[in-house]
């Protein structure tokens, strides 16, 4: 199960645990929370489930490649960190 | 008069009420984040405002009891494609919020960047695309004004038609619908569009419409704020006559229109795209009684220097026309209480000004 941590500056505006998801992608696992928790999704991704502008998705210490789509990859053991690009500010 | 003013800043919503004293403001809603839009509905008195935050999207708030609590509703969004690239819409910004007419409780229109319309007939629990006008060949031509994207910054709902709508694009002209926006047409000639090539100054498509506001008593006057200039509709929009030598400027973004009597409006005069400042650096508010023939420039109460904007949601006039506000790019707030004559500051260190309105 790969954990999925979510910066403490968006718990301001939407309750957003650490959570669990067994899944092989950050869409995936993404999809997992946001099902359990729908109204975190649009504060993380668009109305098209692009990663917004200025959040950043990392694969332990890997930034995301693929911000369209979040395909990339995520093994059993993983954590993936969403956070707050310092850009948006 | 009305004795409460919603102010949406760069961090947060502040309220303000007057008292025996003066105007007192609440403790912020929202602190910290960007509010774009604010609308007080004068059907059922409920508060609505739109967040653009800097990193989570743009989110829309309603409160039903004043302010004193607020709860996250559902924004406008676009209908999600398959398979997205980085072209699919998606909304960047709520610009207005309307409420639709009297006869249809619950409705409310959005205007946004990139240039999407979207209908609520639910208080904003669910919104919809207007499709009819998203896809509209013209759309293609338009063009960011002052922000990047296009956008929708004016809806009119005619009070005497809920069907009836006029909006106004920024760049993309004005747009009316007789059917409640099942279908639209371009409208608006007579706009003069002077930083186009020449043979497309009257272009109805190119035309920068800063801002269109309608007298509530009257609706087909429209009086109209342009990138250009200054203009006049006696028709609910559908043609204009421009209003020409106009001092201390004719460029500018914020209008207010008497309720109930139409030869009567406020401007707030600047200088155009290069500065975007005051004329002179003197802030002044300009107002006409006789339908754009004459105008005075009033500035008692207002600073001697300053860089202050008004931006085209900072300006409002309360249900009497006797009370204004008006809120600039430089969090500074002032109200007139004898219809635009002399204005007094009630709050000089606010946050940039997005939007306000009596409530």
């Amino acid at each position: 199960m790969a954990q999925v941590v979510f910066t403490p500056n968006l718990q301001r505006h939407v309750s957003c645990p650490p959570a669990v998801a067994d899944a092989q992608s950050v869409r995936a696992a993404l999809d997992l929370v946001f099902a359990a928790n729908p109204q975190l999704r649009s504060y993380v991704v668009d109305e098209q489930g692009r990663l917004r502008k200025h959040v950043n998705v990392y694969v332990n210490d890997r930034m995301v490649n693929d911000r369209v789509s979040l395909s990339d990859a995520v093994a059993p053991n993983d954590e993936i960190f969403v956070f707050q690009a310092l850009s948006g500010g | 008069m009305s004795n409460v003013l919603h102010v949406g800043t760069r961090k947060g919503l502040v309220t303000f009420t007057r008292d025996a004293v003066g105007w007192a403001p609440s403790a912020p809603a929202f602190i910290g984040q960007p509010v774009s839009a604010v609308l007080s509905d004068p059907r059922d008195g409920a508060i609505y405002a739109a967040l653009r935050l800097g990193h989570f999207g743009v989110k829309l708030h309603r409160s039903d009891d004043r302010g004193a609590t607020w709860s996250e509703i559902a924004a406008p969004a676009f209908p999600a494609v398959p398979n997205p690239d980085d072209k699919a819409p998606a909304v960047d910004m709520i610009w207005t919020l309307v409420a639709g007419g009297a006869d249809e409780p619950g409705v409310l229109w959005a205007g946004t960047t990139p240039g999407g319309l979207f209908k609520s007939a639910d208080r904003g629990a669910s919104w919809s695309l207007n499709e009819s006008l998203w896809t509209v060949p013209e759309r293609a031509g338009w063009m960011g004004g002052g922000y990047d994207l296009p956008g929708i910054h004016s809806v009119l709902v005619d009070p005497r038609d809920s069907r009836s709508l006029t909006i106004g694009v920024s760049t993309g002209g004005v747009w009316r619908s007789a059917d409640g926006g099942a279908t639209w047409r371009l409208t608006g000639q007579g706009l003069r569009a002077e930083y186009m090539p020449p043979d497309m100054a009257f272009d109805l498509k190119v035309q920068d419409v800063h801002r269109l506001a309608a007298c509530a008593s009257a609706p087909d006057i429209v009086w109209c704020q342009h990138h250009n200039g200054m203009f006049r509709s006696t028709d609910a929009g559908e043609t204009f006559s421009e209003i020409k030598n106009v001092q201390p400027s004719v460029f500018g973004f914020a209008l207010g229109v008497h309720p109930h009597d139409p030869n009567t409006a406020w401007f707030v005069p600047a200088i155009k795209d290069e500065l975007r400042i005051p004329v002179d650096c003197k802030l002044v508010v300009t107002k006409t009684t006789d339908a754009g023939r004459t105008f005075t420039a009033h500035a008692d109460g207002l600073p001697g220097v300053s860089y202050d904007l008004i931006y085209r949601h900072c300006l409002d006039v309360n249900a009497d026309g006797t009370r204004l506000a008006i809120g600039s790019t430089t969090g500074n707030l002032w109200v007139s209480d004898d219809a635009g004559r002399h204005w007094s500051q009630i709050h000089g260190h606010l946050s940039p000004i997005a939007a306000l309105t009596f409530g």
